[in-house]
């Protein structure tokens, strides 16, 4: 066993990538769940994400316009959701993992021509000077643009939560669909831009896997990541920035247990890999002692019925 | 009179599948006018105002506001107009602040920091002390309620709808919300008030609309007219009150002592050392304000949340640990106050909510199988001795209007012949004279050797049925004492007078 060949620097900058992914899908499933739906299709709209932006990528060269694509195709795939259990009023938990299931065979068949090729790579974010400086350069300025749009989006979404008028609909709008509709708010209008929004940002999320993150196109490749965003948001207590901690986390220990495992630690490989799920929750159980703060209709059907 | 009334509605019609709402409606406010809105449960009342607020789109007919059209198509265009509405049932969001609540109602609501200053002013204007940074979920009914009106008024409204506003308040707090609003009718606002309190409306309102079965059937001068005319006008017939013959209480059923028992919702009340002592064929109301421990207190003595140890006796024993399978076995039944979801199964139908409660006593089991011709037959007793609307107890729970479910719901529990009935808001949504025959109920049921304790916000009712009265506030049982002499102010001091008043100037 040998630990120093693990790089605390390239430690550090790989969890930043691996924590990405995660990110997007949680974020968008938070402010799903803020406006008081569930929707446990993340998986499938992230797969779906990954295939749409990595053909996307390779036909055009382009890897934001591949970024672009897979927000569009989670986008799409969510609008399904939104559909069946808005307008036909179908149960959430039902239509969502029909969502994933759906998203996870639909990717497959889109993605079969694209196994085995590389995509085009996204250019590192020039930051100039700032890339020199020892440790924290290559740590924290020496990543591509859609990495920082995740750190972004979480102070994004945390100030329109908190600070605006957008923010405090969707929550109203989550925590009583009834009293929001009789002040005349449009419920359905309202959930189905949350749902696209979570949509989107699960694309980003699944084409991070298959664009930086891997990168290549495998069958049912996102393998997880999109359950994981749904554990976190709820242990995070629909926090934006305890879900940003919690992905670190999670990226942290899945990057120091595929180090170890290089490294040869004498801790079977299983153990190893199952030890960033295990982590996370256990972690984030613990700091989500105040479980009040779901949104109350989370799940329930709406319909306005005068 | 030349200048155009505030608003005047004519001829609305508003049809749903299977029933007509509002049948050719017609009414006009002036401004500052109190003008009353009067009907039985289904008259058509919400769904009139539902129109103007916009919430709800006329089939036929037309709206005026100072004599221009008025056609809101949705809340926000009636706020615009100047029409506020505090609804029945509020509109509010338990995890959100007061200040929050209130810019959700509001069109182009100021920042908050702005907005609690204007809370501040307005509530101290209208005494309706309020703290904008408290969470709506840990406020009293009667604070939530200056919330939604709070809401109405920083928006400086024209009309004003308040749809039953005094069920949940303390009469000292209905006569604060009395001032409030007599202020709001001097200044020019007027206001359109839905209620089936008849004194209430006697003391307040300017005039009356009454409306049965979506029409029009009559229009008074409240000050002018005697509650019990109003009421037969509302009921279109001759109302009986229930009969009662004085009687010794007998032997001592229930005994509570010192009863202490923990809320199992977040947002409840815990009951504190809670004594008192009921007896057979005696009938104990029990008033207070909503939140205060009702519904612990009929969890506690149905079984469905245990208590300690020598806390809870019937006849003797101890039954604080038992079952509320185990209770109904003894004869103590209850009966909550959620009809959807707690008293009955909504997607059920009526047979099987009989076999849900009275399987135990009314022998539909034996060994694990059910007895579904038997429940059947008790289903169908419920129906005709209680007089209940449905086309056949095979029909779902859902399908039945309030006061029907909640004639089932009492029906089935009184018909197992319990030696202690439990009731929370026995006619809650009632129409009058269906809540006239489930008190009778409750009587003969008393008058038969059972002991009935009733918990009720409708205090007209409690005087009306009660041998003795007393209140719980706070989770505290006030000292009972006999309900014949009691006076509204006495009451309201047990139900720990107004809450949070303390510093108003009142």
């Amino acid at each position: 066993m040998d630990l120093s060949a693990i790089n605390p620097v390239l430690f550090v900058a790989g969890f930043l990538v691996a924590a990405t992914p995660l990110i997007f899908a949680a974020l968008g499933e938070l402010v799903v769940e803020k406006s008081g739906v569930l929707n446990l299709g993340v998986e499938g709209m992230m797969i779906m994400g990954a295939i749409c932006g990595f053909a996307t990528a390779v036909e055009t060269g382009s890897p934001l316009l591949g970024f672009a694509a897979a927000a569009v195709g989670g986008a799409l795939l969510s609008l399904l959701f939104a559909f069946l259990t808005q307008i036909t009023l179908a149960n959430q938990v039902a239509s969502g993992l029909a969502l994933t299931l759906f998203g996870l065979g639909f990717s497959a068949l889109l993605g079969q021509s694209y196994v085995g090729i590389k995509p085009p790579r996204l250019a590192e974010v020039n930051f100039g000077p700032l890339h020199d400086i020892p440790v924290l350069g290559p740590v924290l300025f020496s990543h591509d643009i859609i990495l920082y749009l995740g750190f972004a989006l979480v102070v994004a979404i945390w100030a329109m939560l908190k600070f605006t008028r957008a923010g405090l609909i969707l929550r109203a709008v989550g925590e009583s669909h009834d009293a929001a509709h009789a002040l005349g708010y449009k419920v359905v209008r309202i959930r189905t831009l949350a749902i696209m929004f979570g949509g989107a940002c699960a694309g980003l999320g699944g084409a991070y896997i298959s664009l930086i993150r891997v990168p290549q196109w495998t069958e049912g490749m996102t393998a997880g990541v999109g359950w994981i965003a749904l554990a976190l948001v709820v242990f995070a207590s629909w926090k934006p920035w305890r879900l940003l901690l919690g992905a670190y986390l999670f990226g942290g220990i899945t990057q120091l247990q595929l180090n170890l495992q290089g490294a040869g630690v004498a801790i079977p490989v299983e153990y190893l890999a199952m030890s960033p799920y295990i982590i996370t929750i256990l972690v984030l159980v613990v700091l989500s002692a105040d479980k009040s703060s779901a949104p109350a209709s989370l799940g329930r059907t709406f319909h306005a019925s005068s | 009179m030349n200048n155009p009334p505030l608003l005047a509605l004519s001829g609305l019609t508003k049809a749903y599948p299977g029933v007509v709402a509002n049948d050719d409606v017609s009414l006009t406010i002036a401004p500052g006018e109190v003008h009353a809105l009067l009907g039985e449960n289904g008259a058509g009342k919400s769904t009139l105002v539902k129109m103007i607020y916009g919430l709800v789109k006329p089939d036929s007919g037309t709206m005026q506001m100072h004599g221009t059209p008025f056609h809101p198509n949705e809340p926000r265009a009636a706020r615009a107009a100047g029409v506020g509405m505090v609804f029945q049932h509020f509109s509010l969001f338990d995890a959100l602040s007061v200040a929050e609540n209130i810019a959700l109602g509001m069109e182009d609501a100021p920042k908050l920091g702005t907005l609690s200053k204007q809370i501040r002013d307005v509530s101290e204007a209208y005494g309706l002390p309020l703290s904008p940074d408290r969470i709506v979920g840990d406020l009293s009914a009667g604070e939530r309620q200056r919330v939604e009106i709070i809401r109405c008024l920083l928006q400086d409204p024209k009309l004003l709808i308040m749809d039953e506003p005094t069920s949940v308040l303390t009469p000292q707090e209905v006569e604060i919300l009395f001032k409030t609003l007599r202020k709001l009718s001097a200044e020019g606002t007027a206001i359109l008030y839905i209620s089936h309190k008849l004194e209430e409306i006697r003391s307040l309102c300017d005039s009356a609309t009454i409306l049965r079965l979506g029409k029009v059937v009559g229009h008074c001068t409240p000050s002018e007219t005697s509650a019990r005319d109003m009421a037969e006008m509302m009921v279109g017939s001759i109302l009986k009150t229930p009969l009662r013959t004085g009687k010794t209480p007998g032997d001592v059923l229930l005994d509570l002592r010192g009863l202490n028992a923990k809320s199992p919702s977040a947002f409840g009340m815990p009951l504190r050392d809670i004594s008192v002592q009921v007896r057979a064929g005696e009938v104990l109301g029990i008033g207070g304000v909503a939140g205060n421990g009702q519904d612990e207190l009929l969890a506690a003595l149905s079984g469905e949340n245990l208590s300690q140890p020598g806390m809870v006796f019937f006849k003797g024993y101890d039954i604080g640990q038992l079952s509320p399978i185990a209770r109904r076995g003894l004869g103590i039944l209850a009966a909550p106050e959620e009809r959807l979801g707690h008293a009955a199964a909504p997607d059920m139908t009526l047979t099987e909510n009989a076999m849900l409660t009275g399987a135990v006593r009314e022998k539909l089991e034996r060994r694990g199988m059910l007895n579904w011709p038997a429940a059947t037959r008790f289903a169908e007793r419920i129906i005709k001795e209680f007089d209940v609307r449905t086309p056949g107890p095979g029909n779902a729970a859902r399908s039945l209007s309030g006061g029907n479910l909640q004639k089932f719901v009492i029906g089935r529990e009184v018909l197992q012949r319990p030696e202690v009935l439990v009731v929370n808001q026995p006619t809650w949504g009632v129409d009058a004279s269906a809540a006239a025959s489930i008190r009778q109920a409750l009587l003969d049921l008393a008058e038969n050797g059972a002991a009935v304790i009733v918990i009720s916000q409708d205090l007209d009712e409690l005087m009306e049925i009660s041998d003795r009265f007393a209140a719980l506030n706070e989770g505290r049982l006030s000292e009972p004492r006999p309900a014949q002499g009691l006076t509204v102010d006495e009451i309201g001091l047990m139900m720990g007078g107004a809450h949070g008043m303390e510093v108003a100037h009142v």
